[in-house]
């Protein structure tokens, strides 16, 4: 099965019903053993069980950028090759991105308490990811702001672009700005290099969050396809009473 | 090249004739300006700290809001399907008219600066920190604010949606404006570090804005 | 397992990724079921797809 195969929405939406169940088990499988890893991991020499919350702390992080860059790909498609399938995939990505971003800074903000001693610390990570949180909710309310819904795929497909190209430049900005407000660097995990008792756990983890993003995508893009169904049958029926 | 030059010239000729929008802009960042001491107190040695920053946000928010018509009007009155199915590159021509739309709303902005300066008791090399960053700043914001201003007119909404979708966009113009004149200021930092950066994000955006705004428009208008 | 001093940040993290999660299921579960429940609606009231399959088929 090919990529021109899975423009027929009816392929794809068999696709998914025969690939969730699949999917769904790896996901839960994957996050039950991440989760039971994580509460065997030993403390952080520094933090003491504080650290615990990095496991679904950097997954959560790890994902905020990976779905946009999953959007920028169907924006790709949205604009270059009009993919029936890209729309509807950019659409069903947001929220979940906006949901996993929130979950980041919320997680990030509870280890900062413990850490810093403030919720809320302008430090050049956190800022970054709330800005990413802010691009999430205007392309939210970009999608909600118009009901033709192949028109707003195509106005969100050129922002999604614009804000991969913006991101990196806003992250640099942000590091720069805060080196220049805040020349003490805050605690953070030591050094570059994790060891294996929190590496594997991680891991584990990362690829239980990234399973969840694929079952919860592909099952938001039925809803998607199911949607636009209702609405094209709505239609005809429109007309068909008019006539 | 003439068909882009009579663009400019029309662009500017609407914007500052009876009906144009662009010297609202100029008023718009005034009245912020004054409105700042009631909100932080007539504290002299306070406004001039945090003048450089007021003068700033007070342009961010000045040319965010006279972009909402840039596409706008023209769509309303036809000649936006002319501009898109001219023969000048679309992309050409929404440079165009995002540099007539910063002639005539920006450069205003700048030339208020040092009235502004003067009540927020900026000396005169804060006060030409902050206009000459200004300068080189406000076309990033224009051609930023020209890619939502472009959204904004092919999903036939405006006002807050496009301030939500730009404002995001336009934070590293922000830093990198403020940290300048706050160089020229009050160091320690050299002035040169952050003004090439600001100035190396104004060309991005000189080429990024027409691309983007011209395929919204292409793929959005029909 | 201790937690330590901060037990309850590490709680209540834990729980706020389980508790958004879930709502994203719920919502997502929820969703799909409104829209076949419209399908089927849209069926019974006589409109058909222009390609004749049931409206409910996937």
């Amino acid at each position: 099965m090919t990529l021109i195969d899975l423009a027929n929405p009816t392929k794809f939406l068999s696709l998914t019903a025969r690939v969730l169940p699949w999917l769904t088990g790896a996901t839960a499988i994957f996050l039950l053993v991440g989760f039971y890893q994580a509460a065997m991991a030993p403390d952080d020499y520094q933090q003491g069980a504080t650290a615990k919350i990095m496991f679904v702390h950097v997954p959560n992080a790890w994902l905020a950028m990976f779905v946009w860059g999953v959007m920028s790909v169907a924006a790709l498609g949205t604009l270059v090759w009009r993919h029936p399938l890209a729309d509807v995939a950019a659409k069903a990505a947001t929220p979940i991105g906006a949901a996993f971003t929130f979950l980041a800074l919320v997680t990030g903000s509870l280890w900062g308490r413990p850490m810093w001693g403030t919720y809320w610390e302008w430090d050049a990570r956190m800022t970054s990811v709330l800005i990413l949180f802010l691009m999430y909710l205007g392309l939210m309310a970009l999608w909600r702001a118009v009901d033709d819904p192949s028109r707003a795929a195509r106005a969100a497909a050129v922002l999604t672009l614009v804000g991969a190209l913006n991101l990196p430049i806003i992250k640099f900005s942000v590091d720069w700005w805060n080196t220049l407000h805040q020349p003490a660097a805050v605690l953070r995990m030591g050094g570059t290099s994790l060891d294996k008792a929190f590496l594997i756990p991680l891991l584990v983890m990362a690829v239980g969050f990234s399973l969840l993003f694929v079952t919860l995508h592909l099952a938001a893009m039925r809803n998607e396809i199911l949607r636009r169904r209702v609405r094209s049958l709505q239609m005809m029926q429109a007309s068909q009473q008019a006539a | 090249m003439t068909a882009l030059a009579a663009l400019i010239r029309r662009d500017i000729r609407i914007a500052v004739r009876v009906g144009g929008g662009a010297l609202i802009g100029v008023l718009f960042f005034l009245t912020v300006t004054v409105l700042m001491p009631f909100a932080i107190g007539p504290d002299l040695a306070l406004l001039t700290r945090l003048g450089p920053a007021i003068l700033w946000f007070g342009a961010l928010l000045a040319s965010l809001l006279t972009l909402d018509r840039l596409f706008t009007a023209d769509h309303e009155d036809g000649s936006l399907d002319l501009i898109v199915m001219g023969r000048a590159p679309l992309e050409l021509a929404c440079a165009a008219k995002a540099l007539a739309h910063w002639l005539a709303a920006g450069l205003p902005l700048i030339v208020a600066t040092p009235v502004l300066g003067l009540l927020l008791n900026l000396d005169a090399t804060a006060t030409a920190a902050v206009a000459l960053t200004l300068l080189v700043g406000t076309p990033a914001l224009t051609f930023t604010g020209m890619i939502g201003a472009a959204l904004a007119v092919t999903l036939h909404r405006g006002g807050l949606l496009l301030a939500v979708l730009v404002l995001p966009l336009s934070i590293p113009v922000l830093i990198f404006g403020v940290a300048a004149s706050q160089a020229a200021i009050t160091g320690p930092l050299s002035f040169g570090t952050p003004f090439s950066i600001l100035c190396a994000l104004s060309l991005v955006s000189l080429v990024v804005g027409p691309f983007a705004a011209a395929a919204s428009l292409r793929h959005g208008l029909d | 397992m201790s937690l330590g001093p901060h037990a309850s940040f590490i709680v209540t993290s834990y729980a706020l990724v389980a508790a958004i999660v879930l709502i994203l299921i719920g919502w997502i579960a929820i969703d799909y079921r409104r829209q076949k429940e419209r399908l089927r609606e849209l069926e019974a009231s006589g409109v058909t797809r222009r390609s004749g399959r049931q409206a409910t088929d996937i």
